[in-house]
């Protein structure tokens, strides 16, 4: 045993010699000190960084047998889940994982959002995350046109021909997007190369960065409190303990329960009553038959609502423009919150009912609208939809004012666990 | 505020839950068992004898029917093989959709997956929902797919019968009494027996949906376990770790 | 710090514990992605042995059966050609054909099972062309020795009517000889050694 320990110690310290291993292995794991308070909202970091890994290594494995080719997709994606040998696990850990990465990057979010994670100095941490969320929506999107069937096809027609509604380019970019005259394969072609390379370099890249940026300020905490500000004679924050080993180790328990009900998801309901794997996506396209009810993947529902819910002309323009435009300002609108969020205090623990209420009917309002994003629509329904998309983006418009309003209490200086 | 917000919320369900109903009479219920090796085999012996002449299953190799159903190679070369001769092949149809476009004015769709895009319960009530109907090229209709193209292929099975309109019947309940169907020529099974071969029919297209099914339940029971087992070694050795935390 | 003292066999034990079903776990999640690298059933299916129909095979003639992508031969040799075949021992490398490939009963001057009709696979074991079929003993350029066989136009190498490899040439071995069986005089099974092996 000595002489292989003995190896593999001296190997360490040959690379350490030439690359600052050791300083790396301190600095964002020994010796990075993290707040000893993290709770049950702390651990979707590390949960999306596992998904992350489950949807490259997977990804890559289905590329093995993919063909993107309009008239090949959809079969080779059958003989992934029938001939090819496990073919049809490592099929349901991507698409699970697709869904599974929205679910647990949307809680990763929520916990910006009750924390103030967002706000000074974490600022860019938010943003570089906000990039991630918007590249994750692409790489889905992008993604979700692979297996070639009936959702697939009308869902990317639809989304696409949103450009459309771009006052005098908007012709000309979706033609530019599709690179033909309607989906093809031609498109298949190009989302494939977006989905497998492109974004996948972006989102890894935008990931170190933001891990980088976190590092460089410490994690906030449930309490809002700057730990840093409280060091011990040694040094190290007093509220801090070392990520490894105990957050390593915390961690790891997190993982095992994630993947337990990941496991449970792949193996007894892979499709999700249809909400994972769209029940009309197991027919093959046809450009010549439109779909009863085209709607977006659940993860994108929200926003889809709002797209909807805009159905009148304002100031000449067209409500379908209104749409797109608040659809997109619906997610850009979260780049601002570190500015727009006008409280001396981080976490809501300390804030006042003013924004308490405020945050709950803005979840409340993101889950109908999602809810409501499933559903043909109605008349009833798309003023339901009007109604908490106005108070979906009064949240944000009002913030400056209900935050600065805002009775906070007084925040501890310790952290309170 | 909380009494707003949670007015709101109901205000919204209420609206939607109203909104809700679907369209079409209710679906029958298939009762599919997919643990039931000699259902699904009857269902293969019905698929290759009455769908397979139009309807490929273009996805299903002979060969993991054969293994997953319990049958010897030899058995499905003898009695389910017509229209390939080797047992690794797919099931195949010989006419090109482009005739079938001609001859029936839409190609039938392949079967593979058929199951995962109209479900189990679809299935089965079309099979049951064929009426008479002297206003179509095919003398019938069905109850679940209005006008559909194709014909009663299982009618020399089922007999055939007749639909009485919503009308024509005393509703009870004032509400929603929909279209019923009656069988006014008798087939070759019985009306229980018809059922049970439409159960395995539909029974085996779910299997032919995904054939990984039959062993993804016991494969994930294990996954399950073990990952609770290593959860247990996690969470001791974690709360170890953490009793220097206060 | 802390008021209990840290155990460090309790916490030793622990890890190693967490650690190994960890291991055995990631072994475990591991085989679907190593397995799912083997021939798929639709390789196999293009793959499978092959019915080869040799009832038209006239004395001297050659019939080419596609296996796996490779030619396989038939051909159907006369007696004098069978005669000839033990007679070549001496420009032989390995007459015996104890370093090629071929099934058991291949072992042996006219390596097949019946000695009238020899399966071979068409490639030579040089560089992989496929060889021309000279089966006539006065064929121009092959040599005073030549007792009729295949000449690979590549790099030239010789090989005998069982497919026996001439010393001297560039091919190492004999011709691959592929499993077969009949199923009846006229028919054989081109990739299983009988009905059902792999």
């Amino acid at each position: 045993m000595n002489m292989i320990t003995k190896g593999l110690v001296g190997l360490r310290d040959w690379v350490d010699d030439r690359f600052p291993l050791m300083q790396l292995w301190n600095d964002h794991m020994g010796q990075y000190y993290a707040p000893k308070n993290f709770n049950f909202w702390y651990y979707f970091g590390v949960l999306s960084l596992v998904v992350l890994v489950i949807q490259l290594v997977t990804g890559i494995w289905l590329v093995m047998n993919y063909k993107p080719d309009a008239n090949l997709a959809f079969g080779s994606v059958e003989y992934i889940m029938r001939d090819v040998s496990w073919g049809w696990l490592i099929r349901y850990l991507h698409s699970t994982g697709a869904s599974a990465f929205f679910v647990v990057v949307y809680l990763h979010m929520f916990r910006g959002l009750l924390y103030g994670s967002y706000k000074k100095p974490r600022e860019l941490i938010w943003i570089l995350g906000m990039f991630i969320y918007l590249s994750l929506m692409a790489e889905a999107f992008f993604g979700y046109l692979l297996p070639w069937g009936q959702m697939s096809y009308w869902g990317a027609q639809v989304i696409i021909s949103l450009f459309g509604a771009i006052p005098w380019v908007g012709e000309t970019l979706s033609l530019w997007i599709r690179g033909d005259y309607v989906v093809s394969d031609i498109t298949l072609n190009r989302f494939f190369s977006f989905h497998v390379i492109a974004l996948p370099f972006a989102i890894v890249g935008l990931v170190v960065l933001h891990i980088i940026a976190l590092h460089e300020v410490g994690s906030n905490n449930p309490d809002g409190v700057e730990i840093k500000k409280n060091k011990g004679p040694d040094g190290k924050p007093l509220d801090g303990i070392p990520f490894h080993p105990y957050y390593t180790v915390k961690d790891s328990v997190g993982v095992i329960v994630f993947l337990i009900l990941f496991a449970g998801v792949v193996f007894f309901a892979p499709e999700m009553g249809g909400y994972f794997l769209e029940h009309n996506n197991f027919v093959p396209a046809d450009p010549l038959k439109t779909p009863e009810h085209i709607a977006p993947v659940w993860y994108f529902t929200p926003f889809y609502s709002v797209l909807r819910a805009n159905t009148v002309d304002f100031f000449g323009v067209p409500g379908k423009l209104w749409g797109v435009i608040f659809m997109g300002l619906a997610t850009m609108l979260f780049f601002a919150l570190p500015w727009l969020d006008r409280s001396p205090v981080k976490s809501i623990r300390y804030r006042g009912t003013l924004y308490r209420s405020a945050l709950t009917i803005f979840v409340v309002s993101f889950l109908i609208l999602g809810y409501l994003g499933l559903l043909p629509p109605t008349p009833g329904r798309t003023a339901v939809a009007q109604v908490c998309t106005i108070l979906y983006f009064l949240f944000f418009f009002l913030m400056p004012i209900y935050t600065k309003l805002d009775k906070t209490k007084p925040v501890p200086e310790r952290v309170t666990g | 505020m909380n009494k707003l917000i949670t007015a709101l919320a109901l205000w919204a369900a209420a609206s939607l839950v109203y909104a809700a109903g679907g369209h079409g009479p209710a679906l029958l219920d298939a009762n599919v068992n997919l643990g039931n090796k000699t259902s699904l085999q009857r269902g293969a012996r019905l698929f290759v004898n009455y769908c397979l002449s139009c309807h490929s299953a273009q996805y299903m190799r002979y060969n993991r029917m054969a293994a997953d159903l319990g049958l010897s190679e030899e058995v499905v070369k003898d009695n389910l093989m017509f229209a390939s001769d080797k047992i690794g092949d797919t099931m195949t149809i010989a006419m090109k959709p482009d005739d079938a476009e001609k001859w029936f004015g839409v190609a039938p769709p392949d079967l593979s997956v058929i199951a995962r895009s109209r479900g189990a319960d679809w299935l089965f009530s079309f099979l049951n929902g064929f009426y008479l109907d002297e206003t179509r090229p095919t003398g019938v209709n069905n109850l679940y797919f209005p006008d559909t193209a194709m014909p009663h292929v299982l009618s020399e099975l089922q007999g055939l019968q007749v639909k009485h309109d919503a009308d024509e019947q005393a509703g009870d309940h004032g509400g929603h009494a929909g279209p019923s169907l009656e069988l006014e020529s008798p087939g070759k099974l019985s009306p229980v027996e018809y059922r049970q071969a439409t159960r395995d029919l539909v029974s085996f297209l779910v299997y032919v949906g995904e054939p990984a099914k039959l062993v993804r339940y016991r494969i994930g029971f294990w996954v399950i376990a073990f990952l609770l087992v290593l959860l247990v070694a996690a969470y001791l050795m974690k709360r170890e770790y953490w009793k220097d935390v206060h | 710090m802390s008021e209990n003292a840290v155990d460090p066999d309790r916490r030793r034990f622990l890890t190693g514990t967490a650690s190994v079903i960890g291991g055995i776990g990631a072994g475990l999640a591991a085989i679907p992605f190593v397995a799912t690298f083997q021939p798929s059933a639709r390789a196999k299916a293009i793959g499978a042995p092959v019915e080869a129909d040799i009832g038209q095979l006239e004395p001297g003639g050659r019939l080419i059966f596609k296996w796996r992508g490779k030619p396989v031969w038939v051909v159907r040799r006369t007696p004098e050609q069978l005669a000839a075949l033990e007679s070549l021992d001496g420009v032989l490398r390995d007459p015996a054909s104890s370093e090629s490939l071929q099934p058991e009963f291949a072992a042996n001057p006219w390596r097949s099972d019946k000695p009238e009709y020899l399966v071979l696979v068409g490639i030579c074991t040089h560089l992989g062309c496929s060889p021309n079929f000279f089966p006539s003993t006065d064929a121009e350029g092959m040599g005073s020795d030549w007792q009729g066989g295949f000449y690979c136009p590549c790099h030239g190498s010789k090989f005998d009517l069982s497919g026996r490899v001439y010393a001297g040439v560039p091919a190492p071995t004999n011709m691959e000889v592929p499993p077969y069986h009949y199923v009846d005089d006229t028919h054989l099974v081109i990739g299983e050694l009988e009905e059902g092996a792999a």
